[in-house]
């Protein structure tokens, strides 16, 4: 498969360094590598949706109760999950921290992932949602980091744009 | 049976739990039976109860939370029964009260009224304890025994289409949100 293991790898460590202990994730290709490390480590707290937009309230949930969480799910999941994040994460102000492999972009070859990939930013945009692109492996802990940071600040969503760049390997 | 009756016969075991509502009717009831800083009112995203239900029992393992959720916002979110039945956290009460109708904007008839099961399509999802409990009596029963009982429970309860005269609830959304929060994090810390 590739999916970069050695890049999942350094994003794992990253998530983890930035206090996360419960990710809720819907599988998706590029997050395989992801999904079992988390699913493999006793200290994090690993729950699969059956639809994103359930992320948005577990991690609120968490929120709320003092812990540290992200979602994590495909651009797509990020359109089906706006009005939890508008009616519910911004409307109370909750930090909440989304890892979104970004499909359809740049160098994508099935053409089913093409619309999202043009609409993410811009709906991220329309949404008021402060993102970064993550490309750069020397440089995704410092950006996870910073993205946490701002969102435990504003008390509003962040996200991160995992790039074709950084997910894969050909 | 009265959703308002109902309440007011398990709130002495309610008033402290960790307590998530729907919008609506469910939170100005509760509220008017006396409002606690371990509860919180999800006036919006409408089938999210359930799953702030499942952030917040698996963050607070020592805690019994209750989700107050009804038959609109829980089959606008299936899935999150499937879910639920998945992650069963041991500490979680999701009770539906079923009144067939999206009563808070105008009564509009739900698919529970033209069959819909939510208490068999619960079971089918997974559930190991999914209880009916549609008379004062069978609904002091079924709270107890699932604020006692180390497991997911799922209470269902048909209930009269009936709301409080008044909608007014006199706290702010936010203070809501910030007074919960921090309640909550004096219990993890505590």
């Amino acid at each position: 498969m590739p999916v970069s293991v050695k890049n999942s790898e350094v994003l794992y460590a990253a998530l983890k360094s930035a206090g996360i202990s419960l990710i809720s994730a819907l599988p998706e290709t590029w997050l395989v590598h992801l999904m079992r490390m988390a699913d493999d480590d006793p200290e994090m707290t690993l729950i699969r949706l059956n639809k994103e937009e359930e992320g948005v309230g577990i991690s609120v949930g968490a929120h709320f109760a003092g812990r540290k969480s992200a979602m994590m799910m495909q651009n797509h999941g990020l359109l089906t999950s706006i009005n939890g994040i508008v009616s519910v994460a911004q409307l109370y102000r909750v930090p909440l921290l989304m890892f979104i492999s970004y499909r359809g972009e740049m160098g994508e070859r099935d053409p089913w992932q093409t619309e999202g990939g043009r609409v993410t930013e811009p709906v991220l945009q329309a949404l008021g949602i402060a993102y970064h692109n993550l490309s750069d492996p020397a440089t995704v802990a410092h950006e996870i980091e910073q993205a946490q940071t701002l969102a435990q600040s504003s008390l509003r969503p962040v996200a991160l744009l995992l790039t074709r760049d950084l997910m894969w390997e050909e | 049976m009265l959703r308002e009756k109902a309440l007011k016969a398990v709130y002495p075991r309610l008033k402290d739990q960790v307590v998530v509502t729907i919008m609506g009717a469910v939170a100005v009831e509760l509220y008017n039976l006396g409002h606690q800083p371990n509860f919180f009112y999800l006036e919006h995203g409408m089938g999210l109860a359930s799953s702030m239900g499942l952030g917040l029992a698996v963050s607070l393992p020592n805690e019994k939370v209750t989700v107050l959720d009804g038959d609109g916002s829980v089959l606008m979110n299936l899935g999150s029964l499937s879910t639920l039945a998945r992650y069963r956290p041991p500490n979680l009460t999701h009770w539906i009260f079923d009144n067939e109708s999206l009563l808070s904007v105008g009564g509009f008839p739900t698919a529970t009224g033209s069959g819909t099961d939510l208490a068999g399509i619960a079971e089918k999802a997974g559930a190991e304890h999914v209880v009916l409990a549609d008379t004062i009596e069978a609904v002091e029963e079924a709270f107890a025994e699932a604020s006692e009982r180390n497991g997911l429970s799922i209470i269902v309860s048909k209930v009269e289409a009936v709301g409080p005269a008044s909608f007014a609830m006199d706290i702010s959304l936010l203070e809501n949100r910030f007074e919960f929060a921090r309640h909550l994090q004096g219990l993890a810390n505590g």
